[in-house]
């Protein structure tokens, strides 16, 4: 590899980057859109129990069929992956069972009999059959365009759905009884949109496999919630996401022969998961962090203010020195030595020397203006000042300051 | 207590009984709403308030019984019933703003496939503007105060445009200022001749809300206007045990009933 250019210029011309590369966005795409549903429906395990119910789908295809198409196979998981939704519905609505429950048992049922058939067929020794495992942990570097043809198909018929129902699976989301009320047909959008996440898982089997398939689903659409609050923006932003994990796993998984692409194309969706939780504007914990110290900050110079302008005031005089912990006494658990460095940086305070601080005009004035403040907003509604606060409202403080 | 002509009766429900599993939630309930009316529909916890409204409203199927609206059953009238479901009903972290969920109180006249356009948007601004909203259309729904979102949901349910509105606990953990604007809502609803029926919690205000009351516990215990029906024996029979302390507060400031309470905690 002598250059990046040289790099991205194998994924034009080198056949097995290029449909590995394509096969690996079309599926970060597709989960991405349809996983926004099941996240926004707290549905995520469904992602998970429905990949690998479609395990035995999969291998009773080949074994009724004898092929290998992977449209055959697809449509196979895609029966097996619906059939277990279907059940987790039913046994949901007809015990007390709770779902979470029965999208595990439902998950290690299916599973179970999946691996059991795969034992079997293998054990039958048939050339043929060599490659269904790769259903377990996806093989992307087998993929050929044929199955990136039959990706494209299954999936844009589960997009053109979610564009066709844009409005009917927003309400169904956000508020399913409101829908019904409507006169919406509740229970068959549900199937329906049950369906579509099996669609995405099914694109997905052969490419990362039903263990991790569930990442796909969930990983990229929790990214873009971080970053905005408009439902078609996340959609969007989630398939955004789903593709460039597809990609960028497909491409650094081309750079060593032990990278599997699978793993890499999830590994890569958490990454963005990651940087989304942390540095997502609104939502994000640095930016949550930053605004807590801010507030914090702020706070804390309110209070020494006021603390220093109240010792202040009872010797009428608003500049009056007193010692740190006098300061300190008055409001207490507040760190006052470094707030108080931090007013007379802004030249609000003044330290005398020996420990004796005071507010210099400027602060006074700025404390003034802090407890005019809270005085608009109605003193009995702040919350209850420790009783050694030394305010005294005797005197006025307009004469003070002169 | 029934009427010859439920003909034209916007809600009129006949031994209507709904359970949960084995457990009776509402038991051969007989209702009659007459047109225009205020009503509010007050019982003790698990009195099954919620419940008869979702029944009327056919999300939730009764072993026996029948309601009509309009004399035809729901699936036929869902134009003129909307509906307020109570706030923590729905997640109000979902991605969308003020605007949009009360756009979504048009989708039920848009049908399949239609997306909503400028007449939608236009026709949830008036209704937010009614509830003092309009300033708040395009903040995220989890950024509104649970006043603000009750008010969103009301505007939702105005955009309907209905002959019937039922409330399931708009009043529930409101501000004064939300609480002052349901009920001038509620009041022109009722002056544009619309039906309303109401969930509610607080005794107190029955009188001075509502015009007609329906006291509720499991069975009807007692239906019609506030002023023959509000009384402290119905509502003794409603609430049972708790009903002293109740009545403090339904009634003019009185101490007696609250001496009674303390004496008479033995319930």
């Amino acid at each position: 590899m002598d250059s990046l250019f040289d790099f991205l210029l194998l994924i034009f011309t080198d056949y097995t980057l290029r449909t590995v590369t394509l096969g690996a966005m079309i599926l970060g795409l597709v989960s991405g859109l349809l996983g926004s549903f099941a996240v926004l429906r707290k549905q995520s395990l469904l992602g998970d129990a429905m990949s690998h119910a479609a395990l035995p789908g999969v291998v009773i295809a080949f074994i009724l069929t004898g092929s290998k198409a992977p449209l055959v196979l697809m449509l196979g998981a895609l029966a097996a992956g619906w059939l277990g939704a279907l059940l987790v519905q039913l046994v949901v609505d007809q015990t007390r069972i709770p779902q979470d429950s029965v999208l595990g048992i439902v998950l290690a049922v299916f599973f179970g009999v999946g691996l059991v058939l795969l034992t079997w067929v293998q054990r039958q020794g048939s050339a043929n059959q060599s490659g269904l495992d790769t259903f377990l942990f996806g093989r992307a570097a087998a993929l050929v365009m044929r199955d990136v043809w039959a990706m494209a198909g299954v999936g844009g018929a589960g997009l053109l759905l979610v564009g066709l129902f844009w409005k009917e699976f927003k309400l169904l989301s956000f508020d399913p009884d409101f829908a019904a009320t409507l006169g919406f047909p509740v229970g068959l959008l549900n199937v329906l949109l049950t369906t579509l996440i099996v669609v995405a898982v099914v694109v997905g089997l052969q490419t990362v496999g039903v263990v991790l398939m569930s990442a796909m689903i969930v990983a990229p659409a929790a990214g873009a919630r971080q970053w905005t609050d408009r439902l078609d923006r996340m959609v969007l932003l989630a398939a955004l996401f789903g593709a460039l994990a597809g990609m960028s796993g497909a491409l650094i998984s081309s750079l060593s022969r032990g990278l599997p692409t699978g793993p890499m194309v999830v590994l890569c969706a958490s990454l963005l998961v990651g940087i989304s939780l942390l540095f997502a504007p609104n939502r994000g914990l640095v930016g949550a962090w930053l605004r807590q110290q801010r507030n914090h900050r702020q706070l804390r110079r309110s209070a020494v203010l006021e603390a220093l302008y109240g010792l202040a005031l009872s010797h009428g005089d608003a500049t009056h020195a007193h010692q740190l912990g006098a300061v300190r006494a008055a409001i207490p658990g507040v760190d006052v030595r470094r707030t108080l460095a931090a007013l007379e940086s802004d030249g609000l305070a003044r330290g005398h020397g020996g420990d004796l601080w005071g507010l210099t005009p400027a602060g006074a004035e700025e404390a003034q203006r802090e407890l005019h403040r809270f005085e608009r907003h109605g003193l009995d509604e702040l919350p209850t000042r420790p009783s050694s606060y030394p305010f005294s409202a005797e005197i006025d403080p307009a004469e003070v300051v002169k | 207590m029934k009427k010859q002509a439920n003909g034209s009766l916007p809600i009129h429900i006949e031994d209507l009984t709904v359970a949960y599993r084995e457990e009776p939630v509402l038991w051969d309930v007989d209702l009659d709403v007459p047109d225009g009316t205020l009503m509010a529909i007050v019982g003790p916890n698990g009195a099954g308030k919620s419940t008869l409204i979702k029944t009327i409203l056919d999300l939730i199927q009764p072993a026996a019984g029948q309601v009509r609206i309009y004399d035809r059953p729901y699936s036929e009238q869902r134009s003129l019933v909307a509906y307020l479901p109570q706030r923590g009903s729905v997640d109000w972290d979902f991605p969308t703003n003020g605007l949009d969920v009360v756009m979504m109180g048009r989708y039920g006249h848009l049908g399949w496939l239609k997306r909503p356009g400028p007449t939608e948007r236009r026709l949830a601004l008036e209704a937010l503007t009614k509830v003092g909203m309009q300033e708040y259309a395009a903040r995220q729904i989890s950024q509104l105060s649970g006043g603000q979102q009750q008010r969103v949901f009301l505007a939702r349910a105005l955009v309907q445009d209905a002959q019937i509105y039922l409330m399931d606990e708009p009043f529930q953990g409101v501000d004064a200022t939300t609480e002052k604007a349901i009920i001038t809502v509620l009041r022109e609803l009722r002056a544009a001749g619309r039906t309303v029926v109401v969930v509610h919690h607080n005794l107190e205000t029955v009188p001075e809300y509502f015009d007609h009351v329906l006291l509720l516990n499991v069975r009807v215990i007692a239906v019609g206007p506030v002023a023959e029906i509000f009384t402290p024996a119905n509502l003794r029979r409603a609430y049972g045990g708790h009903v002293e302390f109740l009545l403090a507060k339904a009634e003019e400031p009185n101490p007696l009933p609250v001496q009674e309470r303390t004496n008479g905690q033995s319930v």
